[in-house]
């Protein structure tokens, strides 16, 4: 496959025809098919443009797919990375919804047996993204309290102070406050 | 008004407004479909949840094809109508904040404020981890929570040391699981 539309198409497919535990478990795959695979974006980049795609509304993993497709190649790019995304579960649910009853789906025991498998492997594949993000993101003994603190704070599920956004808020105008001290503090170094 | 009017206005509405992902979604979609119009039954909702959870893909997606579907009457144009109305806003908006960013790279306000969510961005992933070690993945007798832990730190072994692809990783789990449960 030479085409880079049709390969663009064809990984978010991929990616999307797997992933099953919502956006988060997709990180994984997502990581290993554009950074390991295709070498598309650096381990960098790509913990930046996760950081956009978690920071606006929508669907995560469409989000990231419109991030991928369009650094590659603009509109067009990103319109077959968020069709390839989006087409495996419209087409599974419509067959479903077609087909089936949710009580067919629901009471197949061989099915709920090879889903009780595949639950606890997803949840590891959302946590060896959180080592992969960390290293490519730079944290060290100090600054490792940030994310050990955001993670505490969602899950405790206590109002307001569980909401991923406050977060978000808080990390862009802490980094740029921060980054701007430092701006200046170097400024009066040199003179 | 017409229903279909009124599917994508609401889609339009969730796409918009659905910060933090899928499950973060889910609540303001029963809002939604379940309590405001009254489309679907709580049930059914937790019916397509569940489905959701069997099927491949976003959560925000499947529902919105389902709950499109079904509730023009069956039409496929209902659910490609629910599924595009909950992707176009905020595909619109990324592509903006795609450009911006690469265009404002360099600036100080862009990278101090990657600066900031780098971190941040690990601890939301940490979060969705901690969030689902819960009795819906793991299972609620000690039988098979060991069972599942078993598979999961098996699954993060080869997941983190390894080159073997998530998706073989995936197919393994579904395996195992058919055999020991």
């Amino acid at each position: 496959m030479n085409n880079i539309y049709l390969r663009l198409f064809y990984t978010f497919f991929k990616i999307g025809a797997f992933t099953f535990g919502g956006g988060w478990a997709m990180i994984a795959l997502i990581q290993r098919e554009v950074v390991d695979k295709h070498r598309w974006v650096s381990k960098e980049e790509f913990v930046d443009m996760l950081a956009v795609a978690q920071s606006l509304p929508g669907i995560l993993a469409v989000n990231f797919s419109v991030a991928i497709g369009d650094r590659l190649r603009g509109f067009k790019g990103s319109l077959v990375s968020a069709l390839g995304t989006i087409l495996p579960s419209f087409i599974i649910i419509l067959a479903i919804a077609i087909f089936l009853t949710p009580d067919t789906i629901k009471e197949n025991e061989t099915l709920n047996s090879i889903f009780k498998g595949i639950r606890p492997a997803v949840v590891a594949l959302i946590v060896a993204p959180v080592l992969t993000t960390a290293k490519a993101a730079k944290i060290n003994l100090k600054t490792v309290v940030i994310p050990i603190a955001v993670a505490l704070l969602i899950y405790s599920g206590i109002p307001y102070v569980s909401n991923p956004i406050v977060y978000i808020i808080l990390g862009g105008i802490g980094g740029y406050i921060y980054h701007t001290w430092r701006l200046s503090k170097e400024k009066q170094g040199k003179q | 008004m017409n229903i279909y009017i009124k599917l994508i206005l609401t889609y339009l509405k969730l796409g918009l407004f659905g910060f933090g992902g899928g499950y973060a979604m889910l609540s303001l979609i029963q809002q939604e479909v379940v309590q405001r119009h009254g489309w679907i039954s709580l049930s059914e909702f937790t019916d397509i949840v569940a489905i959701s959870q069997m099927t491949p893909g976003p959560i925000g997606i499947n529902s919105a094809t389902y709950i499109g579907y079904t509730i023009t009457g069956g039409s496929v144009l209902g659910a490609v109508a629910a599924t595009a109305a909950v992707v176009i806003p905020p595909y619109v908006i990324m592509l903006y904040a795609s450009h911006f960013v690469r265009k404002h790279q360099e600036s100080p306000l862009i990278k101090g404020v990657f600066m900031g969510l780098r971190p941040v961005v690990v601890g939301l992933i940490a979060s969705a981890a901690l969030l689902l070690m819960n009795k819906e993945n793991f299972g609620s007798e000690m039988a098979e929570c060991i069972k599942s832990i078993l598979i999961c730190t098996v699954t993060f072994f080869f997941a983190y040391f390894t080159k073997i692809h998530p998706i073989m990783l995936i197919i393994a789990a579904g395996l195992a699981g058919y055999f020991i449960f």
